[in-house]
């Protein structure tokens, strides 16, 4: 494809997003909706290569998917028998605040609770991210057709249960937006077990949620979270794909406008959150100390250390212990870290609790750091992360 | 307006006893508070009760029964209510009132309208 047919399909793909949360709402079908908005879609890309953009593109493609879907809707009717119902008109030029609105219907419904994970995942990459479900398969390592059927699923769910194409009441709103962070969040970590495409598809929806909700801390400190450690990527697997510890990162690699980004971001999730912490301010805000240190060895422990106290208090998880114990174990030295980390229950079938015993007892010259490793293995370690704890622990 | 089955998973108590006075107190404030959004329901004997029947070899087959309930689970199916609610949030609202969500669960069902 051309240059200009490049930047056609971009703009058709953001613009899509936005029309098809409009014609949600207008048919009153996820289903319907985005077989329209396909279908415009498709004459968008044809035409406008060749006749040039309209000046009003999201007008264009609306008005363009109102029509198919109104013509699928006649032609039901008519093979049934009965009258069509009549579909409310689009505005070609909607306002801001009407287009916000829709969007964010379409992302609480696509992530609501009566959906399971697999399908939120699923259908915010298809909607939101206006993949298509071949490389939703891809991105999720899911063979094409399982995919095919667990969209049209959760689209039957939302038809047939009817789950509301509302945003919920600001009572409800709290937990359902921290619903929504965390499939982002995973779609996000799912890139980082390999499937890079959906990196960047998790820090696209991040951003999507943050415009739409500049005043939710959530969003920002969700935001902030995956621009900090996206600005690591390059240097986060080597050139054989091997994971490089945070300790051996090369800095110079690192990504000084998302980090300038993210930081700011903190600051503003910060400000808003003075009472109450939020955890993926929080978070962010200990990403952020890694980001802003000149070396490992200059990294601010006591901050780092202090952040993870702030995220006990309101996120008081195993993990969370155990990664605090890592900060310990700079600070303090593996002893002290190993005593904490020997000191969390329920971690047995946990792989990083195991890494991080063979770690520390490694560091403390102790054989019974290879058993550890062996666990980690066991559990499910991932085998990159498993070759690499091995060629540490080899003598 | 969609109507769901709210279908009633708990301990598997026989709502007539005495001892089930104070659930059924339960169930009658939840009874008039919802008033507006019940359509039906019924409340069931114990899976003691419960006759499970099959035909063997499909229609026309043997008749088999057997003592008890399809499945035997930890909570029993004691009974359901028919809602009827504008969407699915108002119909999961309504059915975290139902007491049994308390102590069990509640499957929430929307149910086919075959008039259109």
């Amino acid at each position: 494809m051309t240059g200009a047919g490049d930047a056609v399909a971009r703009l058709v793909r953001d613009e899509g997003t936005r029309v098809l949360a409009t014609l949600v709402r207008v048919t009153g079908s996820v289903d319907l909706a985005q077989d329209a908005v396909q279908d415009a879609v498709v004459r968008a890309l044809e035409t406008w290569p060749r006749d040039g953009v309209p000046a009003n593109p999201r007008g264009w493609l609306l008005v363009a998917a109102r029509r198919r879907a109104v013509d699928v809707v006649r032609r039901e009717a008519k093979r049934l028998g009965k009258e069509a119902d009549a579909m409310p008109a689009v505005d070609p030029c909607p306002d801001p605040v009407s287009v916000r609105d829709d969007l964010l219907r379409l992302v609480f419904t696509c992530c609501h609770p009566a959906l399971s994970l697999d399908a939120q995942v699923a259908l915010a990459l298809r909607t939101l991210g206006g993949l298509s479900t071949a490389e939703v398969a891809r991105g999720l390592l899911v063979p094409e057709a399982t995919m095919a059927k667990r969209l049209t699923r959760a689209k039957q769910k939302i038809a047939q249960a009817r789950i509301p194409y509302r945003v919920p009441a600001s009572e409800e709103l709290p937990a359902r937006l921290a619903g929504v962070a965390s499939t982002v969040y995973l779609i996000f970590n799912e890139g980082y077990t390999g499937r890079v495409s959906l990196i960047a598809e998790g820090v696209r929806l991040a951003r999507l949620l943050a415009s739409l909700m500049p005043d939710e801390p959530t969003a920002l400190g969700l935001l902030a979270l995956v621009l900090l450690q996206d600005a690591r990527r390059s240097s986060r697997f080597d050139a054989s794909g091997l994971p490089v510890l945070l300790s051996a990162q090369d800095r110079s690699s690192w990504d000084a406008s998302l980090i300038k980004e993210g930081v700011e971001l903190v600051g503003v999730g910060l400000r808003r959150t003075p009472s109450v912490p939020n955890p993926y301010v929080v978070q962010a805000a200990i990403a952020a100390c890694h980001d802003l240190a000149p070396s490992y060895a200059e990294t601010n422990w006591d901050a780092v250390i202090s952040w993870y106290d702030v995220l006990l208090s309101i996120q008081d998880t195993a993990v969370v212990r155990l990664n605090r114990a890592a900060a310990v174990a700079e600070r303090d030295g593996p002893a002290a870290a190993l005593a904490l980390v020997d000191g969390l229950a329920g971690l047995e079938d946990y792989p990083w609790w195991h890494a991080s015993r063979a770690e520390l007892l490694h560091r403390l010259g102790s054989a019974s750091a290879l058993g550890a490793l062996d666990r980690a293995v066991e559990t499910g370690l991932p085998a990159a992360h498993a070759a690499h704890l091995r060629y540490r622990l080899s003598p | 307006m969609p109507q769901y089955a709210a279908i009633i998973y708990a301990s598997d108590v026989d709502p007539t006893r005495p001892e089930a006075v104070e659930m059924m107190k339960d169930y009658d404030e939840f009874g008039a508070a919802a008033q507006a959004v019940i359509r039906g329901g019924a409340a069931l004997y114990p899976t003691a009760t419960a006759t499970t029947v099959r035909v063997t070899g499909g229609k026309g087959g043997d008749i088999v029964t057997s003592d008890g309930p399809y499945a035997e689970t930890k909570e029993a199916l004691t009974g359901f209510y028919l809602i009827e609610c504008a969407d699915l949030d108002e119909a999961v609202k309504v059915a975290a009132q139902i007491p049994g969500a308390w102590d069990g669960a509640i499957e929430v069902r929307p149910v086919v309208d075959f008039g259109k």
